[in-house]
């Protein structure tokens, strides 16, 4: 089967494009270094069946960081490369392009971020960059689906251009790149969007605080007061009037009490269904995953995916450097603490955009004994928060200070180098809300699918020790009873 | 130590604000490389956006994008700021 590799700059849009000829539906986010491993789909092409690959972001093919290894690495096993380029920025992606060029590997462009070019006042004349590049140039927008179609069709066109040469220094290649910018690109006057004056606030010394901690509040209310909604008028209405009478009749069915009732419908509390004691697989089991714990996953990835489209977290990485620099990691490093107070796992996984060993140690460590994910936060909120706010802060508070006080020991300990920030900071983008909700539900139904059968099956354990320890223990309090009385 | 001929100062000691030229960068090969392929390179004009306090990451823009450079590599990048000179406010 041949081989298409998608091959860009990170944060260019490689995963949309991906997800748009492949039809697999993946997370794409606004910062660099989504896609560390590669991911793999398929594409119809006329007769023939073809393998595309999403290859991790990578600047240039002299690599200098793992995900640029593995860029490189892949390169050898491809038959034709689709260059994805950030038409906003086209300098700095094509010296990556005329890189590619020299591999003699077929090549066409997808000159992606198109409907980003306008009120940019970037004017590129794509004909003339097809001419001096020598491969074909496509006009795309991964988000709207922009210029898809014609890239499909165009496929059998990418070749091996007639004038590629190799440039024997950075220096030289840097000087094409300059050249066909000049030919190619025009500027015109750009207007300021307001959220472009946010973008500037928000990587401001003082200002950037400010908005960091605002965040972080508005982030915290966002969730509460989304997943409580969910709960208190959606959720909750749909368990009582709905499932309730069913279990209810099934309670009567069973007869009440008995080892099915229990393990069913679970204990009656002063004769009715209680979802967060009766601990039966259809009351308790269906009702803390799908009523209590759901509407905060919902909430919580809602709000992380506005934050991760819109590019706020990279200006969160680099105002939290200093901080995370003591405890052994860097600014990047919130952002898989970030994604781990969802879930854990996904938290641990984006662990790899991190560059050293110790790095990555520590970031997973922290994340797993000191982030608690959306799961658990919906537990603390909905239990604790009963007793009031204070003991929720004193929850929180406390996994912060052992957050830093792990860090900081590990950082002592664990050998190791901990590199400096250098990161791209992608512009502010305003995400389409489709986008938003494809990745929310991806998220949500991740989670459906694999926590409930964990917890329904946890339930079901729990149930059945339960009621074997509490037969036994009944049945000897009543032989040592009599024992006594005798 | 570098010894800084006039005009010249570091990255880090730049004003937020300013411009500057990239005149050299003192380090390994893979620092070098990397800046390279971020497009930090001798020549290449760059401006300082804003720097983080307690020394942390300073904020660039070069060309139409916005770099953050940790304070350490920042001072390794020489800069030549003569010709822009740093703005009044």
């Amino acid at each position: 089967m041949r081989r298409i590799l998608l091959v860009g700059n990170p944060n260019v849009g490689k995963s949309v494009l991906f997800s748009r000829l492949t039809g697999t539906r993946i997370i794409a986010s606004n910062y660099p270094g989504t896609t560390v491993g590669f991911t793999k789909g398929y594409l119809k092409l006329g007769w023939e069946h073809v393998e595309i690959i999403d290859v991790p972001g990578s600047y240039t093919l002299e690599p200098s960081s793992k995900a640029e290894e593995v860029a490189v690495e892949m390169l050898k096993g491809g038959d034709l490369v689709i260059n994805v380029i950030d038409a906003t920025n086209l300098e700095r992606n094509l010296n990556l392009t005329l890189q590619l060029l020299e591999k003699q590997i077929p090549v066409i462009v997808a000159l992606n971020m198109w409907d980003d070019t306008r009120h940019r006042g970037v004017n590129i004349d794509v004909a003339r960059l097809e001419e001096l590049l020598g491969v074909p140039v496509i006009p795309t927008a991964g988000i709207t689906g922009q210029g898809i179609k014609e890239l499909v069709e165009r496929l059998p066109e990418a070749g091996v251009p007639k004038n590629a040469r190799i440039y024997a220094t950075s220096d030289e290649r840097w000087l094409k790149v300059g050249d066909i910018v000049s030919q190619v690109q025009s500027l015109s006057h750009r207007h300021h969007r307001w959220y472009e004056h946010l973008a500037d606030a928000s990587s401001h010394r003082v200002g950037g605080i400010f908005i960091a901690l605002l965040a972080l509040f508005a982030t915290f209310w966002f969730v509460r007061f989304i997943g409580e909604g969910i709960i208190n008028y959606v959720a909750g209405p749909l368990f009582e009037r709905l499932w309730t009478p069913i279990l209810a009749k099934l309670s009567l069915v069973l007869g009440g009490g008995g080892f099915w009732h229990d393990v069913l419908v679970g204990k009656l509390i002063g004769g009715e269904i209680d979802y967060f004691q009766s601990f039966g697989l259809l009351s308790t089991g269906l009702y803390i995953p799908l009523a209590a714990v759901l509407p905060y996953i919902v909430a919580f990835y809602l709000v992380l995916g506005i934050l991760e489209d819109i590019g706020y977290l990279p200006r969160l990485a680099v105002l939290m450097d200093t901080i995370m620099h003591r405890l052994g990691l860097h600014g990047f490093a919130i952002i898989p603490t970030i994604l781990g107070f969802g879930c854990n796992v996904p938290g641990i996984m984006a662990t790899r955009i991190l560059e050293s060993r110790k790095q990555r140690f520590i970031a997973a460590t922290l994340i797993s004994i000191a982030v608690p994910c959306a799961a658990l936060q919906a537990m603390i909120i909905g239990l604790v928060g009963e007793q009031g706010i204070g003991y929720v802060a004193m929850v929180y508070g406390s996994l912060f200070i052992s957050w830093i006080i792990i860090g900081l020991i590990l950082n002592r300990a664990v050998r190791g180098f901990n590199p400096e920030l250098l990161v791209e900071i992608p512009p502010y983008r305003l995400p389409p809300w489709r986008v938003i909700g494809g990745k929310l539900w991806l998220r949500v139904s991740g989670f459906i699918k694999e926590a409930l059968p964990i917890v329904i099956g946890a339930v079901l354990v729990v149930n059945i020790l339960y009621i074997l320890v509490v037969g036994i223990a009944e049945r000897d309090n009543y032989r040592t009873g009599r024992w006594l009385s005798a | 130590m570098t010894k800084y001929q006039e005009g010249q100062l570091t990255l880090a000691e730049m004003k937020t604000g300013q411009t500057a030229v990239v005149v050299s960068v003192q380090g390994g090969h893979g620092l070098v490389g990397r800046l390279d392929a971020l497009g930090i390179r001798p020549g290449r004009k760059v401006t300082k956006l804003s720097s983080t306090l307690f020394r942390g990451p300073v904020m660039l823009r070069v060309n139409d994008t916005q770099v953050a450079v940790g304070f350490g590599m920042a001072k390794k990048i020489t800069v030549e700021a003569d010709k822009y000179p740093p703005p009044t406010s």
